[in-house]
């Protein structure tokens, strides 16, 4: 796929280009080149396919990672766009008028990380949880075990032990 | 004519009979069915089970007045059919409310049960019934023209209108029945058969995986076990009449056993070999096969 | 809540302008009753027989344990031999079966199901996430204790349970409704309350009337 990047490279400020394998690369862009580059892999490179459009908290960075995914079903090979954007009022340009697919992923990680798509159809409705109230439950941030023991009635009696340990001690009381 | 009031409880008790019997073989013919697909399938007892127990459940909700009606016509219509026909030829104390234009009323108890549940099912408010009966209905009207047809036939033929002496015109040998005299109106009805008896492949209308269920989508508890009665009564019933009217009746319980249980094993064979009939594909099946046949059927007598 | 159950005035095709409260109007607010068995003992004990020979289930689906459920089906293990059938309408089954872990979304729809079916009605929790939260202990969306939010007749272990181990609960369960313990329905409308308090309490958007019948 070097071909593909030098040509890409042509009238595209690119980033880190990481060659996963000889199939799949991924490509590191600003935020305001992502539309224009994701129009010429469509239209121009046969990435007519949108695969999946997912996010990446990196918490300790305090930003996300959103990662356009992209297949060329002629030449079978895939290529992952990211882009980096502040964790902090996280919002993106709305990709929809490119795949309308789009729209979905983009409602899911609206309620999922609060990454918000200004203009992306039915962005603000609610998409898999019902009556959502505290943070984003994706957020790594967000203590699902804390939440979960608050918010749902618990058995009693539920232990864990370590394998190991406790095997050792059945089959050898003795501490041989 | 002076009536016999005996004959209420002979009715009865050929009602009884009928009902009894329906259950069991509603219950066989699916075993049968599950072992084509190499299950055990239900006990032959489950029908009466089921029966009771939706007969024992302890709540009921209603929507309303015709949603009562709905078992109860649907009910009226199997017992009626079987009322005014004669159950077994030349045995009095079976042959029921039978009389010289039976036949006519015959068609009309045929068709009764479905109207009544449509009625019910719309009341019950539900979308899956409305369609379900909607469904419903255009299947079975389409059904029912070969056999009308049919029987226009058979009644020309023997130039009565009454069942019993249609029974009686077959009697003596094997050859005398209609389906030797007159096989092309009997093909016709044999299809239309198919269609009304809720088998595969035109089952699309109750079928569980469909719309769920159709039109008995709200029923349940009393309501269901009324409809199942029917379920029972109704197929025996309609058997009676193909049998008096194509098959040489039956002059005793054993050969009537025999004769139903041959009629339904026909549809339940055909149900497990084909697959399932969209509506307006089984609507178009019966236009294009049923009805031309049954016409060749008229011209043939 | 949906737009369309909100309060709301509706203009009708004669131009008479009314008010329509589709929680109150769309649905009967009765809460459910106790109905005790009412017969005598002997009487009694015939129709729990009968119920017990004649389950028929809910064909609604929430975990994995839908998946495990399907072979009781097919000629291998062909549950229709021990009078187990399935039902497309609330209305037609007496036996729920929460077949695996329930997300709060999908519990909603549970509760729903579960009072729209006819009295006596059982419920049995399927396997380990039913019973204590199972691999989903710290889940943010899925219940962890079943028997809070409804009233369960029986549990069958396992992650999931074979479906041998769902024959042998049948039969379990065959047992306690032949013994006349099995009033998860009667219990349910006694405590109703409580019931609600529980349900209300992880079911934020509650958009539906209390009782569903």
């Amino acid at each position: 796929m070097q071909d593909l990047q030098t040509r890409l490279a042509q009238h595209t400020d690119l980033g880190e280009w990481t060659q996963q394998r000889a199939d799949l690369a991924f490509v590191t862009v600003a935020r305001e080149h992502l539309h224009g580059l994701l129009r010429h892999l469509r239209d121009h490179e046969g990435f007519t396919h949108l695969v999946l459009l997912t996010a990446v908290d990196w918490l300790e960075d305090g930003q996300f990672q959103l990662t356009y995914l992209m297949n060329n079903r002629a030449a079978a090979r895939d290529i992952g766009v990211r882009v980096l954007i502040p964790r902090e009022g996280a919002d993106m340009d709305s990709i929809h008028d490119l795949w309308p697919t789009a729209a979905t992923y983009q409602r899911e990680l609206r309620e999922m990380f609060g990454i918000d798509f200004p203009g992306s159809p039915r962005v603000d409705e609610e998409f898999i949880l019902e009556g959502w109230r505290d943070m984003p439950p994706y957020r790594r941030d967000f203590d699902t075990l804390k939440y979960a023991q608050e918010e749902f009635a618990e058995r009693p009696g539920r232990v864990s032990k370590d394998p190991e340990t406790h095997m050792k001690q059945k089959l050898y009381p003795d501490g041989a | 004519m002076d009536f016999e009031w005996i004959r209420i409880p002979h009715a009865l008790l050929t009602l009884l009979i009928v009902f009894l019997y329906g259950l069991l073989l509603g219950a066989v013919i699916q075993k049968i069915g599950a072992r084509a697909g190499r299950r055990h399938g239900i006990p032959f007892y489950q029908n009466y089970i089921d029966l009771i127990k939706n007969y024992a459940l302890r709540t009921t909700i209603t929507h309303g007045f015709m949603f009562y009606l709905g078992p109860v016509f649907r009910l009226t219509g199997g017992v009626g059919l079987l009322l005014f026909v004669p159950t077994i030829y030349g045995v009095a104390m079976h042959e029921n409310f039978s009389f010289a234009g039976d036949l006519i009323l015959a068609l009309y108890f045929v068709f009764f049960g479905s109207l009544g549940m449509a009625l019910g099912a719309g009341e019950s408010g539900h979308p899956y019934a409305a369609i379900g009966v909607s469904r419903g209905l255009s299947q079975v009207t389409a059904a029912e023209l070969p056999f009308a047809i049919a029987v226009f036939a058979v009644a020309l033929q023997y130039q009565t209108l009454s069942v019993t002496d249609i029974v009686a015109a077959q009697q003596g040998s094997v050859f005398n029945w209609t389906v030797f005299t007159n096989p092309l109106a009997v093909t016709a009805a044999m299809m239309s058969f198919l269609g009304s008896m809720m088998r595969p492949p035109f089952d699309v209308v109750l079928a569980p995986q469909e719309i769920p269920i159709g039109p008995p989508t709200e029923y349940h508890s009393a309501y269901l076990a009324l409809m199942q009665s029917n379920r029972a009564i109704f197929p025996i019933a309609k058997m009676v009449i193909y049998m008096n009217l194509f098959f040489g009746g039956a002059a005793n319980w054993p050969v009537f056993f025999l004769k139903v249980f041959l009629l339904y094993l026909f549809a339940a064979f055909v149900g497990v070999v084909f697959p399932r009939f969209r509506v307006e594909q089984s609507v178009r099946w019966f236009l294009v096969w049923g009805v031309p046949v049954a016409v060749a059927g008229l011209f043939w007598v | 809540m949906k737009d369309e159950l909100k309060p709301r005035i509706v203009k009708g095709p004669d131009g008479i302008e009314f008010e329509v409260d589709p929680l109150r109007d769309y649905y009967c607010e009765a809460s459910p009753s106790v109905h005790p068995p009412v017969y005598v003992k002997i009487v009694e004990d015939f129709f729990n027989w009968a119920r017990s020979e004649s389950l028929w289930i809910l064909g609604f689906g929430t975990g994995c344990g839908a998946i495990e459920m399907r072979p009781l089906m097919t000629p291998r293990f062909d549950a229709y031999r021990f009078g187990v059938q399935w039902r497309p309408t609330p209305r037609q089954a007496n036996l729920l079966m929460i077949s695996g872990y329930l997300s709060t979304k999908t519990l909603k729809r549970a509760i729903r199901s579960y009072e729209q079916m006819q009295s006596p009605k059982y419920v049995v929790g399927l396997g380990s996430c039913t019973i204590n939260g199972g691999m989903y202990w710290d889940s943010y969306n899925t219940i962890k204790k079943l028997d809070e939010y409804l009233p369960v007749d029986l549990y069958i272990v396992g992650c999931m349970p074979r479906p041998e181990a769902l024959l042998q609960g049948f039969e379990d369960l065959k047992q306690i409704i032949r013994a006349g313990k099995a009033e998860g329905a009667n219990q349910y409308a006694e405590k109703f309350e409580w019931y609600k308090a529980n349900q209300k309490k992880v079911i934020h958007d509650w958009d539906m009337p209390d009782y569903n019948w």
